[in-house]
């Protein structure tokens, strides 16, 4: 059944792209498009291509919806490809970036800059990011400093994930207005998310996305483990040490303007690479793509399901994720398990 | 040709492989027997540089694997693993990265990689396999396909780490076979097994390892005689003449 779906859409290869492809277009499009207040597809176009900025309906397209579809795509992305990388490196298909505790760590330190720092709002990619790395290696030290199974090392993140989120809590609780610039920093949204504050995030995720792509190879081989990758003639130890590095660039930068969402690292990837296989330059890629439409969509519903009232995207993406998962792990009974 | 002297090795806290000194002579298949935990896969290990040698050195024509980078030790000699992850990829894929160590930072497989990623699927009769997933296939088919991949790294020494465990008897007969092919070719192939017959019979030389040490490490007929096997397996191995050559077989030990 795995096999027949990998060698259809081998065949059809250029027309998977192509479509996906499109469909991230018609999402975006989507998403720009629709929300509480009603805008036509002439006033968008109009606003897009620069004719016409003074009008409400362009404000809402280029100050509201604009950058919440680009930060929608971006983290989306992000979270996605972080989770693919976090899945090879750790040779362990639970792995997340939400799962094993490096999105909360990265948000620790956003929370804490925000409290300690508020006018540094420049840093906080940065700072997510060191936060992220902090989270990735004390991972990565768990694993293989003890030689913890699969199973240890995910509970170890659920622990650890814990103890990070239990620091956000109380930086909120101490300094409640630490981040009033990021509505729903707990459970991840995009309310309020303006182009200057998404710039310097959006640029170390398309950054990262560039170099983590150019790396897929390295990928292929570290998912042979660890004693053929090095027999292959590859030093794995700093390459996966780059590859984390990498992951925590992705997450942090998404938490840094998203706050914490969920499922996107876990089941993106996953889905992937039931229909492509396991090869990782497609499965970058198409992370890239899905991860975007997937957090989109969701960010799109989140607006229109209870107009004029929002939803925080991270509920929907609870709501659609976990089932999703689930439905995941249940089929793979019986499979390879 | 590679060399061990005096290696001593083993995990921290733990040595695992003590004072042993062998060469893994071109044309010619070792065979590495002795119990679970004697030290013969930690030898491979630290043949290939997977584990630092504490005492000793582990030598490439004549140079220090210490002095070597990792893709040059890749390029010389190639390890078929005992356990493997098995990622849902295309077979000839899998082969091909048999290549990597000859892969310049960012480039493709070349055509020619393709050539030979092929060639040794023909080698391990896998070739018909080339357009399945792995996850797809036997046992025995996958471990054709991960030989294949070794070879394609296109190696004078080529390290086997248990490849007849959980194999039927006709696949493990097949794997001896390669390992001959390989040797006639004029490789060193070093294999460690469990099953003393079949190490008796397809062996050219036969490493016997009892608590990581080598005690002996000569031709079937002079370990045979030696009556080495019967003390560290503790059972009786005898040898019997059959219209197919000398055949070898264990029997309990009586008190």
């Amino acid at each position: 059944m795995n096999n027949l779906r990998i060698s259809s859409i081998r065949k059809h290869k250029s027309l998977f792209w192509i479509g996906l492809c499109l469909l991230t277009l018609l999402t975006a499009i989507l998403s720009i498009w629709t929300g509480s207040v009603n805008v036509s597809a002439q006033q968008v176009f109009a606003a897009l291509i620069g004719q016409d900025t003074t009008s409400t309906a362009a404000r809402i397209v280029l100050f509201t919806r604009l950058p919440r579809t680009c930060a929608a795509m971006l983290a989306g992305a992000a979270l996605a490809v972080s989770g693919a990388v976090i899945q090879t490196v750790l040779n362990n298909p639970l792995a997340s970036p939400g799962v094993i505790g490096v999105n909360s760590s990265a948000g620790l330190g956003v929370a804490l800059v925000c409290a300690a720092a508020p006018t540094a709002q420049r840093f906080t990619p940065l700072v997510a990011f060191l936060g992220a790395l902090a989270g990735v290696l004390l991972i990565l030290g768990l694993s293989q400093g003890t030689g913890a199974s699969r199973m240890t090392v995910v509970l170890a993140g659920v622990a650890i994930s814990n103890l990070f989120s239990a620091g956000i809590d109380g930086v909120i609780t101490l300094v409640p207005d630490a981040l009033n610039g990021i509505t729903d920093f707990r459970i991840g949204g995009f309310t309020g998310v303006t182009m200057r504050q998404l710039a310097p995030a959006a640029w170390m995720i398309l950054g990262s996305l560039a170099i983590v792509l150019t790396l897929s190879q390295q990928l292929d081989i570290l998912a042979l483990g660890s004693d053929t990758a090095q027999s292959l003639g590859m030093s794995v130890k700093p390459v996966r040490f780059l590859l984390l590095v990498l992951a925590a660039a992705l997450a942090g930068a998404a938490v840094s303007f998203a706050g914490l969402l969920s499922f996107v690292g876990l089941i993106v990837p996953h889905a992937v690479r039931r229909i492509l296989g396991e090869d990782n330059l497609p499965v970058l890629a198409a992370s890239i793509l899905g991860g975007g439409i997937f957090v989109t969509l969701c960010d799109l519903l989140a607006r229109v399901l209870f107009a004029p009232f929002e939803l925080p995207v991270g509920i929907v993406l609870a709501f659609t994720g976990a089932p999703f998962f689930l439905w995941l792990l249940l089929r793979q009974k019986g499979g390879r398990g | 040709m590679i060399q061990i002297q005096n290696l001593t090795t083993g995990y921290p806290g733990k040595v695992v492989v003590q004072d042993v000194s062998v060469d893994f002579l071109p044309g010619q298949v070792l065979v590495l027997l002795g119990p679970n935990g004697s030290g013969k896969s930690t030898l491979l290990k630290a043949a290939l540089g997977l584990l630092p040698a504490e005492q000793g050195t582990v030598l490439y024509d004549g140079v220090d694997i210490r002095q070597m980078k990792r893709k040059h030790v890749a390029q010389k000699a190639a390890f078929l693993t005992q356990s493997r992850n098995t990622p849902s990829i295309l077979s000839l894929r899998m082969v091909l990265h048999g290549r990597f160590p000859y892969l310049s930072y960012p480039r493709q497989y070349s055509k020619a990689d393709y050539a030979i990623a092929r060639k040794a699927m023909d080698v391990t009769g896998c070739r018909q396999h080339e357009n399945t997933n792995i996850n797809q296939l036997s046992g025995g088919q996958r471990q054709g396909v991960y030989l294949a991949m070794a070879l394609a790294q296109d190696t004078e020494t080529v390290f086997m780490d248990e490849p007849t465990t959980y194999l039927d008897i006709r696949r493990q007969l097949q794997i001896m076979e390669t390992a001959r092919t390989l040797a006639d070719e004029g490789k060193a192939v070093v294999l460690v097994l469990h099953d003393i017959s079949m190490a008796l019979r397809g062996a050219d030389r036969i490493g016997v390892f009892q608590d990581g040490r080598l005690l002996m490490c000569d031709t079937p007929e002079k370990v045979y005689e030696s009556g080495v096997l019967d003390g560290v397996f503790d059972v009786h191995v005898h040898c019997a003449e059959t219209p197919h050559g000398k055949q070898y077989y264990c029997v309990e030990r009586e008190e």
